[in-house]
C-alpha cells in the first residue's frame, strides 16, 4: 500500500516538476542577438552605445518603451552633431540574467561599447554589474529598482529613477496625508519585488500609527476569495497591494465583486494599462498607482509635451513606462560624449559631475550611482485610463 | 484568533464550496480516467483550458460584452455549458486516441503512457500559448498573458445570513456541479454502458470475456469526464474571468489531490474530495492566512493518507488489491 501511495507522490512530483521546468524553458529560447548592426568601420568616429533589456521576452512590455526613449535621444544627438556619431547597440537579455551576462561579455570585448544603457530589471543588472565594472564601462539604468544595487560599491553604476526603498515610504505617506486611513490592509503576492514593497509600505503605515493587517495571495492561482473575506472582515479605509498588474487585476475584480470599496493601491508593476483590461472597467475605477516613473500622459508641461510629441511622431505611440527615463539615461551618456569625452573612463568621470534638467527629473548622480532626486509619482485610473496626478508632494486625489 | 474565524466562517465556507465544486468536476475526470485504465491523465488540466476557451471563443464571437439577464442569461449559460462540454469530451475522445491508444495497442507501460500524458500537456500549453491565443483570440505576441472573459452575470446577493452573503454566482456554480454529480452517478449506475465502465474498472480482462468492448468503454470515459471538465470550465470562466494558457495547471494539481483525498477511482469520493478540499483551504487560511491554503490542504491530505490510504471512499481501490 506504501509503495502505492509513494509512487503517486512520486507522480505527482515528476510531473509538476516537468512541466514548469519546460514552462521555464520555454520563455527564454529565442535568439539573443543584438539588433544594432555591426559597425560601419569607415570613420573612427562612431561610438557604441549599448542599450541592454527584455525587449522580446514576457515583461518586454516594460523595456521596449525606454529603449524607444534611448533611441529617440540618441537619433536627436546623431541630427545635430557635427562630429561624432553614435549608434544604440540593442542588447536583447529577455530580461534574464543568465542571458545578460554573455551578452554584456560581448558588448565590452567585441563590440567595444563606450557606455551602456540599462540593464533594465534588477536581476540582471546585479549579474551584469560586474562585467561591467571589470571593463570599466559606465552604464545608467533607468529602470532597475532594486535598492540593493547601490550598495555594491559599483564604481560605473548609475540609475536615473528612484528605488522601491524610496517608493513604499513615498506612497504610504501620501495615502496617509491624502485620506487619513485608519487601519490598512496590506496584500502582496508573495515574490522578491511584491513583499519588498509591501514590506515597506506597511512599516511606513505602523509608523504613522495606522493599523495594518496583512495577507498573501497566490501569484498563479485564480480564486482570492480567502483574501476577500479576510478584507472585509478587516474593514480596511485603505488597500496596498505588492505586485504586478495581472494578479492584481483578479483581485481588484474580487474584491469589488465581494463589496469592498476601499481604494486599492497599488506600485510601479502594476503601472500598464492592461491592469484596466484584467480587472473590468468598473473594478479598475479609482485604482491609484505609485510609480517613481514619470508617464506624461497628456502632460501640459512644455518639456514633458515635446518629449510625447517627438516620442509619438518617431514611434507612432504614446511614451509609455519608463521612456522618458530611458530617454534620460541615454541623454546623460550623451551629454558625456558632447563635452568631448569618448573614452569610457572619461565618460564615467563626466556622468559624476552631470547635473541637467531631464525630461523626467533632474539628473544628478549620488557617489553611490543612485539619483539624487527622489521623486514618485501618482496614477489613477479614471474613466479607464491611467492619469498622471503628478509626484507625491502635490498629487491630490480625485 | 476565534473571533477571525466567527467573522470569517461564513464567507470562507460559501467561497470555499463554490471553488470545491469545481475541484470537484474537474476531479472526475481523473477518477474516471483511472478508475478504467489505472492511469493519471496529466493532460486533464488542458482538456478543461480547451473547454474554457472554447466557451469564450462562442462568447466573442456572439459578441456579448456586458452582463445578461433572465431567460437570455439562462439560455446563454446552457449553450455555452454544452459548447465546453463538447469541445472538452471531444479534446479528450482525441487525446485518447492520439496520446494514449497507440501506446495500449503496443502494449507500452504504464509508465509510458503517463510520460505522453505529460507531453500532452506541455503540447496543449504551448500550442495555445505560441499559437491559438495569439491567432484565434487576437492577441499577438500576447499569448502568455492572461485573457479577460466578458462578464456574463451581475453579481446579486440572494440571502444574508449574519455576514454571509450568498451570491447568485454561487449558487449557480454549487448547484451545477451537483446536478452534473448526479446526472453521472446515474450514468455510471443504472445505464449499460455505464455497467461496462464498472465492469473495466474492476476487472479489463474479464470484462472483455463478458463482451465489453474496452475500446468504446475507455473512449466513452474520456468522453464523460472531459464533459465535466468543460462544466467546469464554463463555470470557472464565468465566476473568475480570466483564462491563461496554464490555467488549469494549479487546478488540475488541486483536483488531482481532491481526487486522491476521496479515494481515486470513486466518483462520489470525487465530490466529497472537491468540496472538502475547498473547504479545508478557505478555513486553513482564516487561521494562518492565504499564503498557506496549499500547505494546509496537503497537509490534511498527507494525514488522511496515513490513516485512510485509500482516500475517504477509496474502496474501489482496495477492491483491485484485493
Amino acid at each position: 500500500m506504501r509503495s502505492k501511495i509513494a509512487r503517486l507522490g512520486g507522480i505527482v512530483a515528476v510531473g509538476t516538476a516537468l512541466t514548469l521546468g519546460l514552462a521555464a524553458c520555454g520563455s527564454g529560447t529565442d535568439d539573443a542577438s543584438s539588433s544594432g548592426g555591426q559597425s560601419d568601420g569607415g570613420g573612427a568616429t562612431t561610438l557604441k552605445i549599448g542599450f541592454m533589456g527584455d525587449l522580446t521576452g514576457e515583461n518586454s512590455a516594460l523595456m521596449i518603451p525606454p529603449s524607444q526613449g534611448a533611441q529617440l535621444a540618441v537619433d536627436e544627438f546623431n541630427a545635430k552633431s557635427t562630429g561624432v556619431k553614435v549608434e544604440l547597440v540593442k542588447y536583447d537579455s529577455q530580461g534574464n540574467p543568465d542571458q545578460a551576462v554573455p551578452l554584456a561579455q560581448k558588448a565590452v570585448t567585441e563590440d567595444k561599447i563606450v557606455a551602456m544603457v540599462g540593464p533594465g530589471f534588477s536581476g540582471e543588472s546585479r549579474n551584469v554589474g560586474p562585467v561591467l565594472e571589470q571593463g570599466k564601462i559606465p552604464s545608467v539604468t533607468g529602470s532597475a529598482t532594486n535598492p540593493a544595487l547601490a550598495e555594491n560599491g559599483w564604481k560605473y553604476w548609475h540609475r536615473v529613477v528612484a528605488n522601491d526603498a524610496i517608493q513604499g515610504p513615498a506612497i504610504a505617506d501620501f495615502l496617509v496625508k491624502a485620506k487619513s486611513p485608519k487601519k490598512a490592509f496590506v496584500i502582496d503576492d508573495a515574490q522578491e519585488y511584491g513583499v519588498g514593497l509591501a514590506d515597506a509600505v506597511a512599516q511606513e503605515f505602523e509608523k504613522q500609527s495606522v493599523a495594518v493587517e496583512r495577507d498573501k495571495i497566490d501569484p498563479n492561482g485564480s480564486d482570492y476569495s480567502s483574501t476577500v473575506t479576510k478584507v472585509n472582515a478587516a474593514k480596511p479605509d485603505v488597500i496596498y497591494y505588492g505586485g504586478y498588474y495581472a494578479q492584481l487585476g483578479r483581485l481588484l475584480k474580487q474584491l469589488r465583486d465581494g463589496g469592498v470599496t476601499a481604494t486599492v493601491v497599488s506600485g510601479d508593476g502594476a503601472v500598464d494599462i492592461k491592469l484596466v483590461e484584467a480587472a473590468g472597467k468598473e473594478a479598475a475605477e479609482g485604482a491609484v498607482l505609485g510609480c517613481p516613473c514619470l508617464i506624461p500622459f497628456g502632460s501640459d508641461v512644455p518639456e514633458l509635451k515635446t518629449f510625447s510629441e517627438n516620442y509619438k511622431a518617431k514611434f507612432g505611440s504614446d511614451p509609455l513606462i519608463y521612456a522618458s527615463e530611458g530617454y534620460d539615461a541615454a541623454t546623460a551618456i550623451l551629454k558625456a560624449i558632447e563635452a568631448g569625452n569618448t573614452t569610457p573612463e572619461k565618460i564615467n568621470d563626466f556622468l559624476a559631475t552631470v547635473d541637467f534638467k531631464g525630461v523626467s527629473k533632474q539628473i544628478k548622480f549620488g557617489p553611490n550611482g543612485d539619483i539624487a532626486a527622489n521623486i514618485i509619482h501618482v496614477y489613477q485610473i479614471k474613466d479607464g485610463n491611467l492619469d498622471w496626478l503628478g509626484d507625491t508632494t502635490q498629487a491630490q486625489l480625485g | 484568533m476565534l473571533n477571525d474565524f466567527i467573522n470569517q466562517v461564513g464567507p470562507s465556507t460559501v467561497g470555499g464550496l463554490s471553488i470545491g465544486a469545481i475541484y470537484a468536476l474537474i476531479a472526475l475526470g481523473y477518477t474516471m480516467v483511472y478508475g478504467v485504465l489505472r492511469l493519471i491523465n496529466f493532460a486533464h488540466s488542458e482538456i478543461f483550458m480547451i473547454g474554457a476557451f472554447a466557451a469564450l471563443f462562442v462568447i466573442m464571437k456572439i459578441g456579448i460584452t456586458g452582463p445578461l439577464t433572465g431567460i437570455a442569461l439562462v439560455g446563454m449559460l446552457l449553450l455555452l455549458m454544452l459548447v465546453a462540454m463538447a469541445a472538452s469530451g471531444g479534446a479528450a475522445v482525441v487525446l485518447e486516441q492520439v496520446a494514449y491508444r497507440p501506446l495500449r495497442r503496443h502494449g507500452a507501460g504504464r509508465l509510458a503512457a503517463l510520460i505522453s500524458a505529460i507531453g500532452a500537456s506541455i503540447f496543449l500549453q504551448e500550442l495555445f500559448a505560441l499559437v491559438i491565443i495569439p491567432e484565434v483570440f487576437d492577441r499577438p505576441s500576447q499569448g502568455r498573458i492572461q485573457v479577460p472573459v466578458p462578464r456574463l452575470l451581475d453579481r446579486e446577493t440572494l440571502l444574508t445570513i449574519g455576514n454571509t452573503e450568498i451570491r447568485n454566482d454561487h449558487v449557480i456554480i454549487i448547484v451545477s456541479a451537483v446536478i452534473m454529480m448526479v446526472l453521472l452517478d446515474v450514468f455510471v449506475n443504472r445505464t449499460k454502458i455505464g455497467r461496462g465502465i464498472r465492469a473495466t474498472s474492476q476487472d479489463p480482462e474479464t470484462a472483455t470475456l463478458m463482451g465489453v468492448n474496452i475500446d468504446r468503454v475507455i473512449r466513452t470515459t474520456f468522453l464523460v469526464g472531459g464533459a465535466m471538465a468543460g462544466v467546469a470550465a464554463l463555470l470557472y470562466a464565468m465566476e473568475l474571468e480570466n483564462l491563461r494558457y496554464n490555467v488549469g495547471f494549479l487546478l488540475g494539481v488541486k483536483a488531482f489531490t481532491a481526487a486522491v483525498l476521496g479515494g481515486i477511482g470513486n466518483l462520489r469520493g470525487a465530490l466529497l474530495g472537491g468540496l472538502a478540499l475547498g473547504l479545508i483551504e478557505n478555513w486553513g487560511a482564516i487561521f494562518f492566512g492565504s499564503e498557506w491554503k496549499d500547505v494546509i490542504a496537503f497537509t490534511i491530505l498527507v494525514l488522511v493518507l496515513l490513516f485512510r490510504p485509500t482516500g475517504i471512499l477509496g474502496e474501489s481501490l482496495q477492491r483491485a488489491r484485493a
